[in-house]
């Protein structure tokens, strides 16, 4: 069956099952490979874009469910205010080590400051819980997320 | 540099010793690069021939154009620890190259020109060898290209190289402040004999190195568009997904594929001896034709295999005397006339690897060769393998080498190689093969289960005169670098236990070989055998420092007298720490020294244990003189990233068997320490001339026993077992 699924400001035709999960239709169809396979059933974050600018895990998101929502990956969260403050806060901070999981650890942190501005660390535990980091990252992404709350202007990094 | 110097330290028990060693790359070499430009490799012997003829190498370490672009192809690398930036550091320190101008590029499968000199010449990453290896050598390969350049400068003006200096990429006549790029000079610079020695800064002139350098791999980490194995894309690639017989050593007996078949964008059905792949136009029709497959197996001798089994074998073989690794004194008649008598096992898990980025492997196999897109530690083994299973000639087989989404040794195997290229060998196209999380951790090689028997004698003093570790185990090095494998000594699997940092007059450390029953294999694991031996070692000398009622930190400096480079990192981790400051009721304090990768280390934990049994470690303090240090963040995040890495496993890991099969399958019973769970960590770096240290696995190796020594601290339970059982735990 024929999907159109609005992805970063583009619209893209994909013929698939219903049931296929997004984070195949990003990855394998549509070329956008920055957003990560880590667990396939919502254990890990990698796969975590936004859906309506809501965090969601793609790798158990059938396709058919999407329907004309607008989907933003991380290719494209650099555009948006936060996503940008929060790219901005990693690189300062060197959050990355292997880098696979921060797609999806950038993803939930952006939703996060979105609709919280000034995460507490509670509000940082509950948000962020479900990105697992296997290098362990974790102190950084904590201080790099409060870091980008901090900023009131959005700097880029020239 | 002294490689031999650091053979004990088990970095190079990862290598195949097949190789001569040291000093087969003794010179540099530099030619023309086609198209222009200045090449620099560093040359073997039998390859002077070639250079003479005014040929070059095209696997250089670094390329100079002629637009002034410096490229380090990388012969170590990147899955987290940072050589994608300390490699082109050593490089730029020398160079006087701004690293902004540094391009990086994958080396290929190649041990002559990309051998580790730490890793016995082998293109192989593990065992924290990248920094000690390259240390040396890459700074010459830096430095000889600059002297060549100075003296193409100094040739193209007619005055004395002493006059010119090189900065940011241009060579400056000091005199006159002339200066001339780099990139105009090369063509001269390649036509200029190779100084036979340079000399390299003294590091009190460096600017990069000890600088808290940036990664350069970070921005597209945070983009998105790093390249990884995974994401690969090949014109009319298709991908596949494998399910192996769930029963180690099991076999496929038969398989119905007519459902899967019907599957929207399923291609094709590869049947392997024990295995099933299904070949589809994206990974999710191959997911679903698999799980539409009816699979039969034949499950062999292992099916009634349980953890339980393992472990009777185990213990069966460490009653057995063992091949000695290390035997002073007298240990029997040291133990005869001790004032007391201590005995103890301990026994660690098999363990999984579970790298955030799931195995892959993308290959072609065509008539006239074979490709393959693999993120790996090992590429010269993955091309060997490509050849073995293709047939072709190995210089028919290309390995093109990506970022590994976490290796922590599980990318130090070839396995998801073979089988990739098994399955290639049946498809006309392409095809990228990828593991389920499922298929990753129940097909994973596991850090083998250890059984260890230790005893010690104590003085009236209740200081030790005697001292005996009897370590019991698989040898993965039996299997991975069996040359290595002598009289029945694996020497990986006593590192840590053979040359504890202490004075200990009579010590007897052995090692029986007991591996797990056939088609159950064992790997490296993050911090190989000091992250099983450091837990015995550090425990028992707490259960040693208990018994003599004595402070663990003050028992265990008066044992490092001769040791004091670990007395050091001992002292300010305790004094970082607030050692002896007093805790809450159900906490406790743990220590750990170590000398494990050339590094020192020691470490406090300090864990709270809840009525229910639950531990928390709430602050890690890190003392660490590994050397001479080339990225202090480096060092920090290594050592922070390894601390979460341990307690991870402290925690929760384990892989279990039942009837022949791993019973974990996912991170929801294969668990993670996640961000709430988190401790502070402080990292404090001792000041030090001496060579680098490696930083890759010393962090995860040393807190196990720091917070289980914390948990006796909180609890006065002596935990021997891991991973960390709440249940033993519970006050109420």
């Amino acid at each position: 069956m024929s999907y159109t699924v609005k992805v970063n400001g583009m619209n893209h035709v994909v013929d698939v099952d219903g049931d296929a999960p997004l984070l195949w239709v990003l990855r394998d169809i549509i070329g956008l490979t920055g957003t990560k396979f880590g667990c396939g059933m919502a254990l890990c974050g990698a796969c975590t874009v936004h859906i309506d600018g809501q965090p969601a895990r793609s790798c158990i998101t059938p396709i058919e469910s999407v329907g004309n929502a607008a989907i933003t990956t991380i290719e494209a969260i650099g555009d948006t205010p936060t996503g940008k403050k929060i790219q901005d806060a990693w690189l300062d901070l060197e959050v990355v080590q292997c880098g696979y999981c921060q797609s999806g650890q950038i993803m939930s942190a952006s939703a996060l400051l979105a609709s919280n501005p000034h995460p507490d660390d509670a509000a940082i535990d509950v948000a962020m819980a479900g990105n697992i980091c296997r290098c362990g990252t974790y102190s950084r992404i904590r201080a790099a997320i409060k870091q980008a709350a901090a900023r009131s202007d959005i700097r880029g990094r020239g | 540099m002294d490689t031999e110097a650091f053979a004990h330290f088990g970095s190079d028990v990862l290598a195949d010793p097949l190789q001569t060693g040291v000093s087969r790359r003794s010179f540099l070499k530099a030619s023309a690069a086609a198209g222009g430009g200045l090449l620099l490799g560093f040359a073997l012997d039998c390859e002077e021939g070639d250079a003479a003829a005014g040929t070059f190498a095209p696997n250089a370490f670094i390329r100079i154009d002629r637009d002034g672009a410096v490229t380090l192809v990388m012969p170590q690398v990147e899955m987290g620890q940072g050589t994608y930036t300390s490699m082109p550091m050593l490089i730029a320190e020398e160079l006087e190259v701004e690293l902004s101008e540094v391009r990086l590029e994958h080396a290929p499968a190649n041990d002559k020109l990309y051998g580790n000199p730490a890793n016995r010449s082998t293109q192989t990453t593990g065992g924290s060898t990248s920094v000690r290896g390259f240390w040396e050598p890459l700074r010459r390969a830096g430095a000889t290209a600059r002297n060549l350049l100075i003296a193409a400068a100094a040739q193209t003006w007619s005055v004395d190289v002493d006059t010119c200096r090189a900065e940011k990429a241009n060579v400056i006549h000091m005199p006159t402040g002339r200066r001339i790029s780099y990139g105009n000079l090369v063509d001269t610079a390649a036509t200029l004999p190779v100084p036979e020695k340079v000399a390299l800064k003294d590091p009190k002139d460096f600017k990069l190195i000890g600088t808290p350098v940036k990664r350069l791999d970070a921005k597209e980490k945070v983009t998105g568009s790093a390249q990884y194995g995974i994401d690969v894309k090949i014109p009319g690639m298709k991908v596949a997904t494998v399910a192996a017989c769930p029963v180690f050593g099991g076999k496929l007996e038969s398989v119905d594929d007519s459902k899967a078949k019907t599957i929207k964008g399923v291609v094709q059905i590869v049947r392997l001896d024990d295995a099933v792949a299904v070949v589809a136009d994206h990974m999710a029709a191959a997911k679903k034709g698999l799980a539409a497959l009816a699979i039969k197996w034949d499950e062999g001798q292992n099916a009634a295999v349980g953890t339980a089994d393992i472990i009777t074998q185990l213990d069966a073989a460490s009653k057995n005397p063992g091949v000695v690794a290390r035997k002073e004194g007298d240990v029997e008649k040291a133990m005869a006339g001790a004032a007391k008598k201590l005995e103890a096992i301990y026994q660690v898990p098999f363990l999984a690897h579970a790298t955030m980025e799931p195995m892959n492997c993308t290959v072609q196999v065509r008539s006239d060769g074979c490709d393959v897109w693999v993120g790996t530690q090992v590429a010269t083994r993955a091309q060997r393998t490509a050849a073995e299973v293709t047939g072709l000639p190995l210089e028919k087989v290309q390995v093109h080498n990506h970022l590994l989404g976490g290796g922590f040794g599980r990318r130090l195997d070839i396995d998801g190689v073979t089988r990739a290229v098994q399955i290639a060998k049946q498809v006309s196209t392409p095809v990228k093969v990828i593991w389920t999380r499922e298929e990753d951790i129940q097909h994973d090689l596991y850090r083998p289960y250890y059984y260890d028997r230790m005893a010690a004698g104590l003085d009236e003093l209740g200081m030790p005169v005697a001292w005996t570790h009897r370590v019991t185990g698989s040898s993965i090095l039996a299997r991975w670098a069996p040359v290595a494998f002598a009289n029945g000594l694996d020497r990986d699997a006593v590192e840590g236990a053979a040359k504890p940092p202490y004075t200990l007059p009579n010590i007897q450390v052995e090692y029986v070989r007991q591996e797990p029953p056939s088609g159950i294999t064992t790997a490296f694991w993050r911090g190989v055998g000091p992250t099983h031996n450091i837990f015995m070692v550090e425990s028992f000398i707490d259960e040693l420092a208990a018994a003599a009622n004595k402070d663990s930190v003050d028992y265990r400096r008066a044992l490092l007298d001769n040791s004091p480079r670990a007395k050091a990192v001992l002292e300010l981790a305790a004094q970082k720490s607030g050692w002896g400051q007093k805790l809450p009721p159900g906490s406790g304090r743990g220590i750990s020294v170590q000398f494990a990768f050339g590094t020192y280390m020691s470490q406090v934990a300090e864990v709270a244990v809840a009525k229910d049994g639950g531990v928390r470690v709430q602050r890690v303090v890190c003392a660490v003189d590994c050397g001479m240090v080339v990225n202090p963040d480096t060092v920090r995040a290594q050592i922070e990233g390894g601390i979460i890495f341990g307690i991870t496993a402290a925690l929760h890991g384990q892989i279990t068997l039942k009837n022949g099969r791993v019973e974990q399958s996912n991170f929801d019973n294969y668990q993670m320490l996640r961000i709430n769970e988190v401790p502070a960590v402080e990292v404090h770096i001792i000041k030090s001339t001496e060579a680098p240290g490696g930083m890759g696995e010393p962090g995860t190796a040393a807190v196990f026993p720091a917070v289980t020594n914390a948990i006796f601290a909180a609890t006065g339970k002596r935990l021997r077992k891991l991973p960390v059982d709440p249940g033993e735990l519970r006050s109420v």
